[in-house]
């Protein structure tokens, strides 16, 4: 794959109606869903994906949490095209019998990519309908075989203070995010590697990215370079710099406040008035079973 | 400069939104950006009324005084607009919510705060209130201090983590008021110019 600057005008990346109407020109076809690498493409919506419209890729590229490249939702947009996405590794490490470290172009190789329409719910209250493309991130971790210790994963972003000379102030880096094991191997956990169809634009994390759409945002960790398992729950940099604020799970959860504004709803970029937050993102039927017996108002 | 020229130049952040509201300027969120933009104006506002004086006893220019009332107004004026904002497009004007922020969100009763002590200065801003308060006028005004770091107070405790923002704001805040206390000290250079 090509590397991907986001300061191209939007007009350079896949237009949505030239992404929507590759579906329906797939599907015409007459294509097997068997034989797509994204089972989304042949029926318009697969299993994985929401019933909902995709938000625009210039809101979904100059409207980010990107604390590296500044504070401000235009920051990213204006700065993320320092970053240089190749050469780029990603290893596997800690309590796996195989432990590995992959070029990204043999990682986009060696796990079949697939289109999930996901919804993205911020912890500002703001949300979005996000089209990724990428592969589920128990692949990834079962080819390198868990050990019986392993109990957690932990993600490790990219930190290069020259690149990153915006940076935010009041977090630490590099940023850190982790999930307890069992969240990481969901089939609904994904790594991220394209949106809309392209290669994952750098305001949005390039070149590989977790994403995890229960939780909310700051949970899918961008730019990672190391996942590494381990026996005891790991930092997140967000519970490190205030955690009366943020904590481990973060689930999205309409009925716990975070201690300055309500969860209950929500904006949905390009939309004027808020929409009522679904428990764990309107995933529930799926992850809640993960939490059975846990009081969530305690593990926020 | 003619007091229309002024008028203009002070309504421009209000026009340069409304005009980007109309045309779908306003990015990804505009509720969100309306929001920011009014109270950074109000808080803008606020700095450069704080420091007609300071500009008018350091330079002898007469024109920050002069215009001081019509800088203290537009602060009010972009307050209220961010309030508006607040209750009309981000809280959809749900009362059992907005209750909840006003009582229980620390950081929204600081910004409702500096608001409310906009309110009576804003009231007393004409000729004729100023004639009848007298001398009481200029005291009542001292809330303008209260209410500029209820402001910046409100800031710096809504931000997530990076405070540079909120600190600038009270780093000029400071620097105003205290050449305020240390021009108390000294003996007027232009002496006329009072308030």
């Amino acid at each position: 794959m090509a590397s991907y600057r986001s300061d191209e005008p939007a007009s350079a990346i896949t237009p949505e109606h030239l992404w929507a109407n590759r579906r329906e020109f797939l599907k015409a076809m007459g294509v097997a869903a068997a034989a797509l690498a994204a089972p989304a493409l042949a029926g318009g919506r697969g299993p994985f994906d929401v019933d909902e419209k995709p938000t625009s890729l210039q809101d979904l590229t100059h409207y980010n949490n990107f604390y590296e490249f500044g504070p401000d939702k235009g920051d990213p947009a204006e700065n993320a095209g320092a970053l240089k996405t190749r050469p780029w590794t990603l290893s596997i490490e800690g309590e796996v019998a195989k432990p590995k470290t992959y070029g990204i172009d043999e990682l986009l190789k060696a796990f079949p990519q697939e289109e999930r329409i996901y919804r993205f719910r911020c912890v500002e209250a703001w949300s979005a309908v996000m089209p990724w493309t990428g592969f589920p991130l128990a692949a990834l971790l079962k080819k390198a075989e868990p050990t019986a210790k392993a109990k957690y994963a932990a993600f490790t972003s990219f930190y290069d203070a020259k690149a990153m000379s915006h940076a935010a102030s009041g977090i630490g880096y590099p940023y850190v995010e982790g999930l307890r094991l069992d969240e990481a191997m969901h089939p609904l956990a994904l790594v991220v590697t394209g949106l809309y169809g392209k290669p994952l634009p750098n305001t949005n994390g390039a070149p590989v990215r977790i994403v995890v759409p229960w939780k909310y945002g700051f949970k899918s960790a961008k730019c990672i370079v190391k996942i590494r398992l381990a026996a005891d729950q790991p930092p997140t940099t967000w519970n490190l710099a205030k955690p009366e604020e943020y904590g481990f799970y973060s689930n999205v959860n309409p009925e716990v406040d975070h201690p300055r504004w309500s969860q209950a709803k929500e904006r949905r970029l390009g939309e004027l008035f808020r929409r009522p937050t679904l428990p764990f993102n309107g995933y529930g039927a799926q992850v809640a079973s993960l939490y059975k017996g846990m009081d969530l108002k305690k593990n926020y | 400069m003619k007091t229309f020229l002024w008028l203009a130049l002070c309504s421009a952040p209000g026009l340069d939104l409304a005009y980007k509201a109309k045309t779908g300027h306003l990015g990804a969120n505009p509720v969100s950006t309306l929001l920011h933009e009014c109270g950074s104006w109000a808080l803008n506002f606020l700095m450069i009324t704080l420091a007609a004086r300071p500009l008018t006893r350091l330079t002898g220019w007469a024109w920050p005084m002069r215009r001081r009332r019509m800088l203290g107004l537009f602060a009010a004026f972009y307050a209220t607009a961010h309030f508006t904002v607040y209750l009309v497009l981000d809280r959809e004007l749900a009362l059992g919510e907005i209750s909840k922020d006003l009582t229980k969100r620390p950081y929204i009763v600081m910004g409702f705060l500096a608001w409310l002590l906009m309110v009576p200065l804003a009231v007393t801003s004409t000729d004729g209130m100023v004639r009848r308060l007298g001398r009481r006028w200029g005291k009542l005004h001292r809330l303008v201090y209260a209410s500029a770091l209820a402001g910046i107070i409100h800031f710096l405790w809504l931000v997530k983590s990076d405070r540079t923002e909120p600190l600038t704001y009270l780093a000029g805040f400071a620097a105003l008021m205290g050449w305020r206390l240390w021009a108390a000290r000294r003996p007027l250079v232009y002496g006329s110019v009072t308030n």
